[in-house]
């Protein structure tokens, strides 16, 4: 093995981060899937990090979601971008890190395409001047949120309150990374250690305490895909592929999984419970599921913030044994109170996968 | 059970560490020609049973090689012979046929 030559092309999959001065944009679902991870991210990076991350209720969609369900051409796509590109201009910024992995993997495309075929971006300038009267420079450097809370995993480790560590052993946690396929698939040098080997949130875990699960289809799909889920007559498809993710993970009893796209979680989360009605399995011990966290409330258990802040009992698996394994203290009582402890009622809970 | 409106689909993944070599073993000892098939295709082209049954001589010998019971595949083949004129790899495909009956018939 030539070791030069080898450091060379791993840099290539090295990735520049600034550490400060970030324009911030949101998911389309991710506020309504795992409500807490957005606002968590900004209260760590801002509130316990004091670092500078702006953010604007002008932004919309980027219409990564419609362009990946073939539903709006790649143009359209484009002038979406560039208006978001432009409030980013606006407002004086240059880094731009957005909280959705198809978000990130359809920016990452755009500018790309920009690159290549540079006719293409004049046309899409001229026509968000004609649509909307703007103007944009292009960001300097792009990066997901998982990029920076994996920039700042030192700095949370530090300020660490609990480790992934199990107490009642010692034992490190077994972590089941799982990252979204637009991350670094399509454009393997975007990612942090490419398409293959990506460390983004192998590293949070090995910082933190965890140690991270390799099993044989640690990078296939979650079965959401889009058009997998969209069109109900593929659904089949989707579940199929989170079954046989969770068949080929089983053997090696992860304790829980942690994911950084917004999709992932989600179907990885609410399959568990189908599976269970379909085949009567379930994955984790004693009858319950295997957890699965988006790695901001993983970064906000660490940091000791309460589950429920956290928003974990929106999780359709019962998160309390991961809870008790790292020693986090909750109040099982105060899981369905809301605001001010207001009763929100209890949601029915499933006869197929153990829940509180 | 809830009715969601969508099942689980078996995994159609092979593992070929576990696949059972010993009629397609057996197959290339009673027609060498088995080996040197290039999956071309030609012989499901012209079978005039393929239209009407799905009988298909490549799909036959793929199924052998990955140690599957083809003995029902084969039913609607008439032995018409039409599959050998086309080989081109010359390959004898009716005895092909008559030997993948016996290996399952035995």
């Amino acid at each position: 093995m030539i070791y030069e030559g080898k450091q060379k092309i791993w840099s290539e999959y090295q990735k520049e981060i600034p550490d400060d001065n970030w324009y911030y944009v949101r998911s389309c679902i991710r506020q309504n899937f795992f409500p807490a991870s957005e606002r968590m991210f900004t209260e760590i990076s801002r509130n316990v990090l004091g670092k500078d991350i702006y953010e604007t209720p002008h932004h919309t969609t980027c219409g990564g979601i419609a362009y990946h369900c073939d539903t709006i051409p790649q143009e359209t796509v484009m002038t979406i971008v560039a208006r978001q590109f432009a409030l980013m201009t606006e407002a004086g910024y240059e880094n731009y890190c957005p909280s959705c992995i198809t978000s990130f993997g359809n920016y990452a495309e755009i500018l790309e395409t920009w690159r290549e075929y540079p006719e293409l971006e004049t046309r899409i300038r001229e026509d968000l001047w004609k649509a909307c009267r703007r103007e944009f420079k292009k960001p300097k450097y792009l990066a997901h949120t998982s990029d920076l809370i994996y920039h700042w995993r030192n700095e949370i480790a530090v300020r660490a309150k609990h480790r992934l560590v199990n107490r009642q052993t010692g034992e490190s946690l077994r972590i089941v990374e799982h990252i979204g396929c637009h991350y670094a698939k399509m454009f393997p040098s975007k990612g942090v250690g490419g398409a293959e080997y990506p460390y983004v949130l192998a590293g949070m875990i090995e910082s933190w305490g965890g140690q991270v699960v390799d099993y044989p289809e640690r990078r296939h799909c979650c079965g959401y895909g889009f058009r997998q889920y969209h069109v109900k007559a593929n659904r089949s498809y989707s579940l199929s592929n989170t079954y046989k993710k969770f068949e080929s993970m089983e053997p090696f009893h992860p304790d829980a999984i942690v994911t950084n796209c917004p999709g992932c979680p989600y179907f990885l989360d609410r399959w568990q419970y189908v599976i269970a009605e379909q085949t009567g399995k379930t994955y984790g011990e004693n009858g319950f599921g295997i957890p699965v966290l988006t790695y901001e409330e993983l970064a906000g258990l660490v940091l000791g913030y309460n589950p429920w802040d956290l928003g974990l009992q929106l999780h359709q698996v019962a998160v309390e044994p991961l809870l008790d394994k790292m020693g986090v203290e909750y109040d099982p009582e105060a899981k369905y109170l809301g605001l001010n402890r207001e009763n929100i009622l209890r949601p029915e809970l499933p006869g197929s996968i153990r829940c509180f | 059970m809830t009715d969601f409106g969508f099942t689980l689909s078996c995994s159609s993944t092979l593992d070929l560490g576990k696949v059972d070599n010993d009629k397609f073993e057996e197959l290339c000892r009673l027609e060498p020609g088995a080996g040197v098939c290039i999956g071309c295709g030609s012989c499901s082209a012209v079978c005039p049973s393929a239209r009407l049954s799905g009988m298909s001589v490549r799909k036959v010998l793929l199924a052998v090689r990955r140690g599957r019971n083809v003995r029902e595949m084969l039913q609607c083949c008439m032995l018409c012979g039409k599959c050998t004129i086309v080989c081109p790899r010359g390959i004898n495909t009716r005895n092909l046929i008559l030997s993948i009956c016996k290996l399952y018939d035995d």
